[in-house]
């Protein structure tokens, strides 16, 4: 268990968090730019110090400021993956691996860097330096090297922003599957909710150095704590399998049941994100008219009322939320337990391979 | 020719007067000595001498400047204290004391009657007019050169770096070793050469602090000044051959430190 609890004064205002991580869970931490995301890491990290707080993994205790504890990042075994790399351009790939293998004999660091490219499917680019290598390769090589050592704890800050579109959905599926087979607490920071939803068991929201909310992807879009995380978790995100329809279309079949069709072109495993505003609600097993072509029975497990409109949040195997106005949550009668179809359009249903 | 084009050339017109203005005084030294003079001068005595004296004198100012400019140099550029920049400038002052003044004050400082005068004769060390006292001129005046260099240099390194070799677990000292000096390395390099050249041309400090001694403490461009009042076809070819000598000590210098340098780009990120 990775715990944290912080307190110290940023550039326009204060963070205060507090949060735990068990061993072999991912929390994705998500929130806007400037809201103490890369801080949280540094401090658990050991290159910020906070004016107050304590950190700790499992029983190692490695801040403690009301007790003038303070260990050097070089003494707490964190794997860190920065968010351009931070490879050093002087060494070749194998010895960027290598560089945090300090105990083992020479033959037996190599041996261990090969090992871990390879696995990353980099191993013939060993020899090369990282000023010459893709971003795609340079996240690769940066995860080898970060998981090298054996870290007891695993810290990425945004390791997908600095890939293009097309490599960024292929690294997603690799990174899901890295931190699946990692066995320590890991944390993710990102400013994209989506990401977030894909990457992480947990999603936690970050606004001003407050810790805002924390939860499942779905529970926090469907049940939103605040106006903030509102706006800010915006897409449901559904998984399911997608192949080409015969209407030049894509199909996914939902995990938990129902289809829906996506203009997006994609195939195989993949993570649909719609907006709650985009979804209408009508009354259930009445076939709606109009263009919208995806329609899903649902289930109301809440109504949260933000400010002027209300987040419906729902079960149709999978859970979503739909965002309506207060008239028309009296008109169709939308309360806890209710029974209606969301529908939205192919046309709003993004697709992101996981 | 276009409208648009004037500037370019007239760029280029620039540096062509630079460059013949700059070279021109040192072609010059060549063309007025003929390879015959240059073999004799050589085989004057003190002219070896002098050159060897110039060389052992510069490395041993070179060596104390890397291995105590280099750490100095790496705390000014990475860490934030208050006062800083009052000491960056402080460390600065001797670039832009005269070399005579810079004798007077090594003299007012660690001279027999110098405010350290009685800690450097009480420690058995001899200065004036002694070799040391040569190898501390130099020190004195081509240490900003490279501080300045080389905190330039460390302060452009990616901090983020530093911090990845933290948490791979290094301690400050293996990442300064394994991480800062390799990445700041074009600009150290560039800092030491220049370093040196201002080394072996020094003149007015020596002469202050250290004096002219032949073997001793006359280094090459005092020997040059001495043959000048008396022989200047001489004092011309021991120049002809010092500045082959620096020339050829700095392209070495730069090549050895790899191409980047050599080419003037900056290193790869």
């Amino acid at each position: 268990m990775l715990r944290l609890e912080a307190e110290t004064k940023l550039a326009g205002f204060d963070l205060d968090l507090a949060l735990e991580v068990p061993v072999g869970s991912c929390l994705a931490l998500a929130g806007p730019s400037g809201a103490g995301k890369t801080t949280v890491l540094r401090i658990l990290a050991g290159l910020l110090r906070p004016d107050r707080g304590r950190v700790s993994c499992g029983e190692h205790r490695w801040l403690d400021t009301a007790k003038a504890l303070d260990l050097p990042p070089e003494r707490r075994g964190v794997g860190y993956v920065f968010q351009d790399y931070a490879l050093f351009p002087h060494l070749t790939a194998w010895r960027n691996v290598a560089y945090g293998l300090t105990k083992q004999p020479r033959h037996e660091r190599r041996r261990r860097a090969h090992e871990l490219l390879e696995r990353f499917g980099v191993d013939h680019l060993a020899d090369a330096h990282p000023g010459t290598l893709s971003g795609g390769e340079r996240q690769r090589v940066a995860l080898a090297r970060a998981l090298a050592p054996t870290p007891r704890a695993l810290l990425l800050d945004e390791p997908l922003s600095a890939l293009d579109a097309r490599t960024r959905a292929h690294a997603a599926r690799e990174l899901t599957a890295v931190l699946a087979e990692a066995d320590v607490p890991t944390i993710i920071v990102t400013h994209d909710f989506t990401e977030a939803a894909v990457l992480g068991d947990e999603v936690g929201i970050v606004d001003a150095g407050r810790l805002v909310q924390r939860g499942p992807a779905a529970e926090l879009a469907a049940v939103p704590a605040s106006a903030f995380v509102a706006d800010f978790t915006g897409a449901v995100v559904l998984t399911g399998r997608a192949r080409a329809g015969s209407d030049g279309l894509t199909r996914v079949e939902l995990d938990g049941g129902g289809e829906v069709v996506s203009t997006d072109a994609r195939t195989g495993h993949v993570a649909v994100t719609v907006y709650p505003w985009e979804i209408a609600l009508g009354p259930a097993g009445v076939e709606p008219s109009g263009s919208a072509q995806n329609h899903l029975d649902a289930r109301v497990v809440s109504v949260t009322t933000i400010g002027n409109r209300a987040r419906v949040g729902l079960v149709a195997g999978q859970p979503l939320s739909a965002e309506v106005t207060p008239a028309s949550l009296e008109a169709l009668g939308i309360r806890a337990g209710a029974r209606v179809t969301a529908t939205w359009k192919a046309t709003a249903t993004r697709l992101v391979t996981v | 020719m276009t409208r648009a084009r004037w500037f370019p050339v007239f760029t280029l017109a620039a540096l062509a007067l630079a460059l013949s203005f700059l070279t021109l005084p040192i072609v010059a030294i060549f063309v007025d000595t003929s390879p015959g003079e240059l073999v004799e001068s050589l085989a004057e005595p003190g002219a070896l001498d002098a050159l060897w004296l110039s060389l052992r004198a510069s490395l041993a100012a070179l060596a104390i400047i890397v291995v105590v400019g280099t750490p100095a140099a790496y705390f000014l550029a990475t860490r934030a204290f208050r006062g800083r920049s009052l000491v960056i400038t402080l460390v600065e002052l001797p670039l832009v004391l005269p070399p005579a003044v810079a004798g007077i004050a090594l003299l007012a400082a660690v001279g027999p009657s110098g405010i350290l005068g009685g800690v450097v004769e009480d420690a058995g060390v001899q200065l004036v007019l002694q070799t040391a006292g040569v190898v501390l001129a130099l020190t004195f005046v081509a240490a900003p050169f490279f501080l300045r260099q080389a905190q330039a240099a460390f302060g452009a390194v990616d901090r983020t770096l530093l911090d990845a070799s933290r948490t791979l677990g290094s301690s400050e000292a293996r990442t300064f070793v394994q991480v800062a000096v390799p990445a700041a390395r074009p600009g150290l390099v560039a800092g030491l050469a220049l370093a040196w050249g201002r080394a072996l041309g020094e003149f007015g400090a020596t002469l202050m602090f250290a004096g002219s001694f032949r073997g001793i403490t006359q280094t090459a461009p005092l020997a040059i000044y001495e043959r000048f009042g008396t022989d200047f076809t001489s004092a011309l070819a021991l120049s002809a051959v010092l500045v082959a000598v620096s020339a050829a000590l700095l392209l070495s210098v730069k090549l050895l430190s790899g191409p980047t340098s050599l080419t003037g780009a900056p290193a790869r990120g």
